[in-house]
């Protein structure tokens, strides 16, 4: 969280050039939902969400749902499809039409037909293409062939893919099978062979949006929040200006800068989890009734041509 | 006094027939691993060879029960059981494919 200029007033951090009164906002925020926008490796924020809304965003604008665990019906929201159903209305009345949508996996909590069934009739009212990377409660029945019958075409491996769009390199990568005792999410040698190859010969000048379920940093490896090999496919993106790596596993909003890459984690459409540590484990959070939506949400992401910047605005289901 | 030396030994067997039967039935019920909060408790368990483990899972997440080559669970919602019988001794390594840092050790002698 560094230099966002939407305020110049108070004492300047000598540390980190920071007016004190900058810090503290953005520490607020953080819970609430914030628009940045990233300039040179550097995030700015530029407003709370209902300002960020109101500036018209231009370029490229793509949602990020995750975590949707379509099937959950635990104390922490007993109506996980209803949650879902809100998010897709946030996002059918959003003033300017999203190019497509991303869903960062768990889209079911059990992987059963009638879950994806259910959740494929509600995000498709968003009328919006979806991208998806599978999360591992998608992985759950026995031949995996749910998920991959549905999104699984014109993937490779266990469901990883590239695409572009408006000058934007778009890789979704899977890091929810082979995963070892003891360990961490893992991407496995094959994926990251692929992954060496597809950013190969790439213009260093692409920004390249990189998506998966499990945090491709290391958040909290005591509850398995972060990919084992994560540090490899990140050496075969170091050079490139403008990296965006958005995850979800975690439900709940999380970010990190780390020269030319943001790291960011998306809320669940469904239930929110504990920060790493407040709890014996990362098990499902029950909150108070009224508290719950404003721990749901989505993430839009806006990209405009020659800035480099990719604004994030994470916007709570409620308040 | 024969007789009186079989009647002794008579009850002395039924005795430790009954006792035997009660500390197998007793057994059974203790050869339990649960699932709570991410973890498998207990961790490590001493078993004897043709014992039958049944973990259970109360957590509000699925988890599984897997040991490479040894046995694999299916995904176990809230409440559901997996058994596995131990027909070799050994020790056996387990895990949760979903969430790796859960592990747990069943020795079998």
């Amino acid at each position: 969280m560094s230099a966002h200029d939407h305020d110049n007033s108070g004492p300047i951090d000598p540390e980190t050039g920071l007016t004190r009164r900058r810090v503290l906002e953005c520490m607020t925020w953080a819970g609430t939902g914030i628009l940045w926008t990233v300039s040179g490796g550097v995030p700015r924020s530029l407003g709370l969400v209902g300002s960020a809304l109101a500036a018209e965003p231009t370029g490229m604008t793509f949602l990020q749902i995750s975590d949707s665990h379509i099937g959950f019906d635990k104390p922490a929201n007993p109506n996980a499809l209803g949650t879902l159903e809100e998010a897709i209305a946030r996002i059918k009345a959003m003033p300017a039409k999203p190019s497509f949508m991303i869903h960062t996996g768990d889209i079911s909590h059990l992987s059963k037909a009638s879950e994806f069934d259910d959740a494929e009739r509600i995000i498709s009212q968003a009328r919006l293409d979806v991208h998806y990377v599978p999360g591992e409660h998608d992985f759950l029945d026995e031949e995996i062939k749910f998920y991959r019958d549905r999104y699984g075409k014109g993937t490779q491996g266990a469901g990883y893919y590239s695409f572009d769009a408006n000058g934007v390199h778009f890789i979704g990568l899977v890091n929810v099978v082979d995963l070892k005792a003891g360990g961490l999410g893992n991407l496995g040698a094959e994926q990251l062979a692929w992954l060496e190859q597809d950013l190969k010969g790439r213009s260093k000048s692409t920004p390249i949006v990189v998506f998966a379920h499990i945090p491709l940093w290391t958040i909290y490896p005591e509850w398995g929040w972060g990919t084992e090999d994560s540090g490899r496919a990140l050496e075969f993106l170091k050079g490139f200006g403008s990296v965006t790596v958005l995850n979800g596993h975690i439900h709940q909003v999380m970010q990190k800068v780390e020269g030319n890459v943001t790291f960011h984690t998306a809320r669940s459409t469904a239930f929110p989890q504990p920060a790493p540590g407040t709890a014996p484990s990362p098990s499902p959070m029950k909150v108070a009734d009224d508290r719950l939506r404003s721990m749901l949400g989505i993430a839009s992401v806006n990209f405009k041509r020659g800035d480099q910047r990719l604004a994030i605005i994470d916007t709570p289901l409620q308040g | 006094m024969i007789s009186a030396t079989l009647r002794r030994c008579g009850i002395r067997l039924a005795v430790a027939a009954a006792l035997s039967l009660y500390l197998g039935g007793a057994r059974a019920d203790q050869l339990k691993v649960t699932i709570d909060n991410f973890t498998f408790a207990p961790a490590e368990f001493k078993v004897k060879v043709g014992d039958t483990v049944t973990w259970t899972n109360h957590d509000d997440i699925p988890h599984t029960v897997v040991s490479a080559g040894k046995f694999r669970s299916k995904a176990l919602d809230t409440d559901d059981t997996f058994s596995f019988t131990f027909t070799a001794a050994g020790e056996y390594r387990y895990f949760c494919s979903l969430h790796p840092h859960m592990t747990g050790t069943i020795k079998v002698e």
